[in-house]
């Protein structure tokens, strides 16, 4: 299941992910990332420094953006750079129901040494929430 | 006020050895919710080419961010930690981090810049291994609002 380099051109779209956040999943990753922010928990706070709601940890959200690139090429392994923006929170009501963190992305250059940069777009609620989000992908 | 751009370069000794354990990588999968059995199962991380499980591209902030703290935390600095927000983030991989691995990370301040009055701080980790060897290079910039903003 490995992609060749040989297979892809610029412009090949990746298997887009769609990724649900709740408010338990923020206090998850708080625990196993260690960032106890809590503007990420806490309502009353997060309002208080003038947010809109409890926003997603930014390293949360950059995390699930690059599951699209993992999961297209198997083994993780193969990103050899990756770097994102944060330019806008992802709010998550306590609702039940969360926020949901749209993926995108596709193939902008190939590179030296079976080397390709994909470009990644990551939405919530149709308004993007990383720039510049890309990553360096060896592929067989 | 701004801070001192002559703190530009300044490097911090190595962070303590973070051991990288199996349990903590399925941790932090799980967190993110990424099914990927090379996180979790030690055989199919074996079948990649990896001696034991790896962990996420994004699980070096954990230690990274620790590393950090001595920038955030340092008092010459005067850095108002309650203004700080992320600006972004790049990893650049030499290897993925493995459980196992004993990890220390050397901090420099790469650059200080001010943008709309706001303080850009850029801060770089270099992570080693216990032999010494280049594992993964974080950069993160922290930008820390205007004092005047502060107490809106």
């Amino acid at each position: 299941m490995a992609i060749s380099y040989d297979e892809v051109e610029v412009g090949t779209e990746l298997p887009a992910g769609s990724f649900p956040v709740t408010r338990d999943t923020l206090v998850r990753y708080a625990g196993a990332s260690g960032d106890f922010n809590p503007i990420h928990w806490n309502e009353k706070f997060a309002l208080e420094v003038g947010l809109p709601d409890v926003i997603a940890h930014g390293m949360f959200t950059m995390a699930e953006a690059v599951r699209v690139v993992t999961d297209w090429v198997g083994d993780p392994a193969a990103v050899v750079e990756y770097g994102v923006r944060f330019t806008r929170p992802v709010p998550v009501p306590n609702d039940g129901v969360g926020a949901v963190i749209e993926v995108s992305a596709k193939v902008a250059k190939k590179l030296d040494d079976r080397k390709v940069q994909v470009d990644l777009l990551a939405t919530t609620g149709g308004q993007k929430v990383l720039g510049m989000s890309r990553a360096i992908v060896r592929l067989v | 006020m701004a801070l001192d751009p002559s703190f530009i370069g300044r490097s911090y000794p190595p962070t303590e050895p973070y051991e990288v354990g199996r349990e903590k990588i399925r941790e932090f999968a799980i967190a993110i919710g990424d099914a990927n059995p090379a996180y979790t199962d030690a055989e199919a991380a074996k079948a990649l080419g990896h001696p034991d499980v790896i962990a996420p591209p994004t699980f070096p902030f954990v230690i990274t961010y620790r590393a950090a703290g001595q920038v955030v935390e340092d008092p010459e600095l005067g850095l108002d930690f309650t203004r700080v927000v992320h600006g972004d983030q790049k990893f650049a991989y030499t290897r993925p981090v493995r459980a196992g691995d004993r990890l220390s990370v050397a901090v420099t301040i790469d650059n200080i810049k001010s943008l709309a009055g706001n303080d850009v701080l850029t801060v770089r980790g270099e992570v080693t291994d216990a032999t010494g060897e280049h594992v993964v290079t974080s950069v993160m910039t922290l930008v820390a609002r205007a004092a005047d903003e502060a107490g809106e």
